[in-house]
């Protein structure tokens, strides 16, 4: 292999991450607004917090491909500091919670001084999506009346989710064209919102659904200044409103209340929350990293912590590494740090240049973009995931939620950790084995001298409590290694161990390596909790499908008698080596179903439901894909239809390889690859004949197989055919290529 | 060569008396050691007779037997009786064939390794029939005691034919000196290990060779560096690849802030992961 400068890479990307930047600060500055907004500061505030945390951690932070700014889940904790710190008068709320922020990015960057990254490992699953939950339904409590055009609805979560058919009752006896106006905005917005994924027009999808919604709105005030002649359609105290002039009305915080046990108490939970949000997010980019690098937490958090003092001394929010944005930044293929400085440079660019705009962004717009946050957060299909995992998670799931509702955030995660240990003490039916084992070592790996494998023993239990020794251990082998992990001497392994390992053996599959569990079969047997063995190991069959075959899996099943393959219509999450493909580098595969195997194991065709993003931004798709191994050696390269989309990407950067003498191929195709000598030499004027007389398909080569994908969708028979008719003659045509 | 020239063991007429008895004297034998026995407790007519004839039941017969009935506190007359027959190995067996008094065997081990100026074993699982020992796990710390701690356990293969020895060396973590973070730093801790672990092995393998060619016949000899807790990892691994016997250093110095710190033994006293021998060199030179 031979070495880049990374310098040189860096300035090759550049185009790349300004591009990707861009299209992230247009996602940021909707949540940016609304999110401060939410939490009672003032709008500039979230937009504050996205320029520090994208001018300060791109360039101290420790991970490659996050965007950082103020999150979702410190709404609430934010708000309640507000609220609480200032009482009536929210404004000196505020300025108490900028110091409040400040010493919480004092925690943060201590943490991170601390190599305290690792401690997020000890919230049990369960109960962290318990409280993310929560924190999900007070966001959608207080932003459903906001939505609705009406602001003055106060009091606490439950308060407001009991107050729900009040503001509906009212929008509908009320006769105000100004209310009606407000509501309909909000949502209209909240319905583009949840059917953003359905539209698959590449174009459509360059601009985040976020700010489409505030393009949207802002056009509408338009079109009542200019061609209703009404300049003022909705309230003023729906509208955004900025400071006049923005250097001069920056706020300093106030540490008047910096050694009260309340004050103590609020920068605690936002650190808190800070952490989990940002550990989390950091975590999840990892998995969508096309490079496969690993993130330096400490480091990040440390970033973190000085991004937070500074935009908490200029009047912004705390900055946490955020995952819809960042995910955003993946799919539009930023590729390191830069993407996070260049998004927020577009910020500044668009508070200077766009205030007049964005002052006409109504409330109802943003507030329907948090409703839709809120729910993602708090989205009833995670209760239902966590259901299947097992009872009693579902149980810690549920207390979680509702203690953090009913009381707050920190006793609520605390109260999920009490109950989950105490399942844990209901299920062995021994406290000795905790009390006894709690703070020995029970780790022990190696390397096994003879056979070159990291081998792992687990003794005692292992679980949400002492996680992070096995965790220490695990990280500090190569990921492209084989580890074994044996459980054979563990009485005890529960859910939240299980998830992080199984995270470990997809990290291992994406960067070569190998990860085996062993042991747990016997465990299951000597001791009965099947809960955490049973469920979240990968390569089990996950969701249960009816066993009645539609028309298409009807059709399906009488193509595979036809031509005497094999059909398998349950879905299985095992996909071999599907990730290997260039096209998943940014994607996670959920599963597989509908398969169709040739006898000889070299074709397959099959369904596959695959998701793009992340939170928010989360694009679940389900497509057809066709499999073929290919008779002969091809360099490893991407065919794909030339559109409006590649054009952008050529402009930043992506490469299109063309033909001078076959301009009809090129430009009806985008073509590239790493090695453009391999790639023109194997392009060869029947092969170029071919695809000019074919239909154009998704079409990659990882060298040694093919893959073939039609579109953005399920395949009909017909299309189906087609598509295997296609890959027929593509290899007769490489095979003859060979002789 | 001989390992061991006198050996002791404490009895007590319990269900297992009968297993630690056998015990004893096949490891006289097979170390063509003295053995006595020492009684703490009345001596009695009936007890000398039905001990008697127990010693006399088995079939293997060491070259000298003598037996002593002593009164006074259990602990402290078995090592005042070790360093009046000047032993140099004192045999703990398991009172009986239970989990709860494992822990308990290892409280006493812990009590008198730490004060015994001879070597020391620990029966976790006494029987009256031999369960041969296939595979002996012994420390290779680097300490001036290994050396003879290594030529112990290659005498103690060769007398009970014990075929395999794994020699392991616990490397400390902190001695890599580099903080796992990102993967430039699993790189190079990755390499600083490797680096480490060659280190040792030629250490261990130094010492291995200087030792007299005729112990080290018919054994197989292997390493396995392994990263982790001193004291800790040893005991683990030597529970995973299902050693027959572990031996280990003594503890080097049992000073005030040892006792509530145990380092090296302390795990594997408090989880008996198999039998193990504490080799107190002092003694044997």
């Amino acid at each position: 292999m031979h070495k880049v400068s990374p310098i040189k890479t860096f300035f090759t990307g550049l185009p790349k991450n300004i591009f990707s930047g861009f299209v992230v600060s247009l996602i940021a500055l909707p949540l940016g607004l609304g999110l401060a907004i939410a939490s009672e500061a003032p709008p500039m505030a979230g937009i504050i917090s996205a320029i520090a945390g994208g001018v300060i951690v791109s360039i101290l932070g420790g991970s490659n491909l996050t965007i950082t700014g103020p999150g979702n889940g410190l709404v609430i904790v934010i708000l309640a500091a507000i609220v609480g710190l200032g009482g009536e008068d929210l404004y000196q709320g505020y300025l108490f919670t900028l110091a409040a922020i400040m010493v919480s990015g004092l925690f943060l960057f201590l943490f991170g001084i601390f190599r305290l990254g690792g401690l997020s490992e000890f919230f049990p699953s369960s109960a962290l999506q318990g409280m993310l939950a929560a924190i999900g339904v007070g966001i959608l409590a207080k932003q459903f009346h906001v939505m609705l055009g009406f602001t003055s609805v106060k009091g606490d979560t439950i308060n407001q989710l009991i107050l729900f058919p009040d503001s509906i009752r009212l929008l509908f006896t009320s006769s105000s064209g100004q209310v009606v106006l407000a509501a309909a905005i909000g949502i209209l917005s909240l319905v583009f919102l949840f059917l953003y994924s359905r539209i698959r027009n590449p174009l459509f999808h360059l601009i985040p659904a976020p700010m489409w919604v505030v393009v949207g709105s802002i056009a509408v005030s338009y079109y009542y200044e200019f061609v209703l002649n009404n300049p003022s359609p909705l309230s003023p105290n729906l509208m955004i409103l900025l400071p006049e002039n923005l250097l001069g009305s920056i706020p300093s915080p106030d540490f008047g209340k910096l050694f009260s046990i309340e004050f103590f108490g609020f920068a605690l939970s936002i650190t808190l929350v800070a952490v989990i949000e940002s550990l989390l997010s950091i975590k999840a980019v990892d998995k969508l990293d096309p490079l496969k690098r690993r993130s330096n937490i400490n480091k990040d958090l440390r970033a973190l912590g000085v991004a937070t003092m500074v935009s908490g001394y200029f009047g912004g929010l705390n900055v946490v590494t955020v995952i819809a944005r960042s995910s955003v930044n993946v799919n539009n293929g930023g590729n390191n740090r830069s993407a996070n400085f260049f998004h927020a440079a577009f910020l500044i660019a668009f508070i200077l240049l766009f205030a007049p705009q964005i002052q006409r962004i109504p409330l109802p717009a943003l507030a329907a973009i948090l409703v839709y946050t809120g729910y993602r957060l708090a989205a009833p299909e995670n209760l239902l995931k966590i259901y299947k995992i097992g009872r009693e998670q579902a149980f810690i799931f549920i207390v979680t939620l509702f203690a953090t509702l009913f009381t707050s955030l920190i006793s609520g995660i605390l109260i999920g950790i009490v109950s989950t240990f105490l399942i844990h003490l209901v299920l062995n039916k021994s406290k000795n084995l905790f009390s006894r084992n709690w703070l020995k070592p029970n780790v022990l790996m190696y390397l096994e001298q003879g056979t070159g494998n990291y081998y792992v023993s687990v003794k005692n239990f292992c679980s949400f409590l002492n996680f992070f020794k096995l965790k220490a251990k695990l990280d500090e082998i190569p990921e492209n290694e084989h580890a074994i992990v044996d459980f054979s001497l563990c009485e005890f392994v529960d859910h939240t161990v299980m998830e992080g390992l199984s995270d470990y053996s997809r990290s291992f599959s994406r960067k070569g390596g190998n990860f085996e569990i062993i042991g747990l079969d016997i465990h299951a047997a000597e001791t009965d909790h099947p809960f955490a063995v049973r469920k979240t190991l990968p390569e089990r069959s996950f969701l249960n499908f009816s066993l009645s075959l539609t028309k298409r899996q009807t059709l399906l099943q009488k193509l595979s008698q036809k031509l005497d393959w094999f059909y398998l219509p349950d879905p299985i999450d095992s996909f071999g080596d599907l990730d290997r493909f260039l096209f998943f580098k940014t994607k996670s595969i959920n599963y597989k179903y509908n398969n169709l195997n040739s006898k000889n194991d070299e074709s397959q065709l099959f369904d596959l439901s695959f998701s793009e993003g992340a939170f928010i931004a989360k694009e679940d798709l389900k497509s057809t894909f066709l499999q073929v191994k290919s008779p002969i050696e091809m360099p490893v390269f991407v065919l794909n239809k030339e559109n409006i989309m590649t054009s952008i990407f050529n402009l930043v950067g992506f490469e299109d390889i063309n033909f001078k003498e076959h301009p009809d191929f090129s430009g009806r195709f985008h073509l590239n690859g790493e090695n453009k000598e391999e790639i023109k030499s194997f392009f060869c004027d029947d092969i170029i004949y071919f695809f000019e007389s074919h239909p154009t398909y998704y079409l990659e080569s990882r060298g040694d197989s093919l893959l073939i994908k039609d579109k953005e969708r399920l395949a009909s028979i017909q299309e189906i055919k087609r598509m295997m008719a296609f890959s027929e003659e593509l290899l007769r045509i490489l095979r003859n290529k060979n002789v | 060569m001989q390992a061991f020239k006198k050996i002791l063991i404490g009895f007590a007429f319990s269900p297992n008396l009968k297993a630690n008895v056998y015990e004893a004297l096949r490891m006289a034998f097979f170390f063509d050691a003295e053995l006595t026995f020492v009684h703490v407790g009345e001596k009695t007519p009936e007890k000398e007779t039905r001990f008697e004839r127990l010693l006399h039941s088995c079939t293997i017969q060491p070259k000298k037997i003598s037996i002593h009935w002593k009164q006074g506190k259990p602990i402290q007359t078995l090592l005042q009786a070790c360093d009046d027959f000047e032993v140099d190995l004192l045999l703990l067996g398991a009172l009986k064939r239970e989990n709860v008094l494992k822990f308990y065997l290892g409280s006493i081990a812990r009590k008198i390794t730490r004060k015994a100026k001879c070597s020391v074993m620990l029966l976790i699982n006494p029987s009256v029939e031999r369960h041969p020992c296939e595979h002996i796990v012994v420390n290779g710390f680097d300490s001036p005691q290994t050396k003879d701690t290594i030529e112990v356990a290659f005498i103690v293969a060769k007398a009970f034919g014990t075929t395999k020895i794994t020699l392991v060396e616990e490397i400390s973590r902190s001695k890599v000196a580099v903080s796992v973070d990102d993967d430039r730093s699993l790189r190079k801790a990755t390499l600083r290990k490797e680096r480490l672990r060659r280190q040792e092995q030629i250490r261990v393998r130094d010492v291995v060779k200087k030792l007299p060619a005729e112990i080290k016949k018919d054994v197989n000899w292997v390493t396995q560096s392994i990263f982790g807790r001193r004291g800790y990892s040893i005991g683990h691994y030597a529970r995973i690849v299902r050693s027959d016997l572990l031996i280990m250093n003594a503890q080097e110095n049992s000073s005030f802030f040892d006792r509530f710190f145990p380092r090296d033994l302390g795990h594997i006293l408090a989880e008996l992961p198999t039998d193990v021998l504490i080799v107190n060199s002092k003694k044997r030179a």
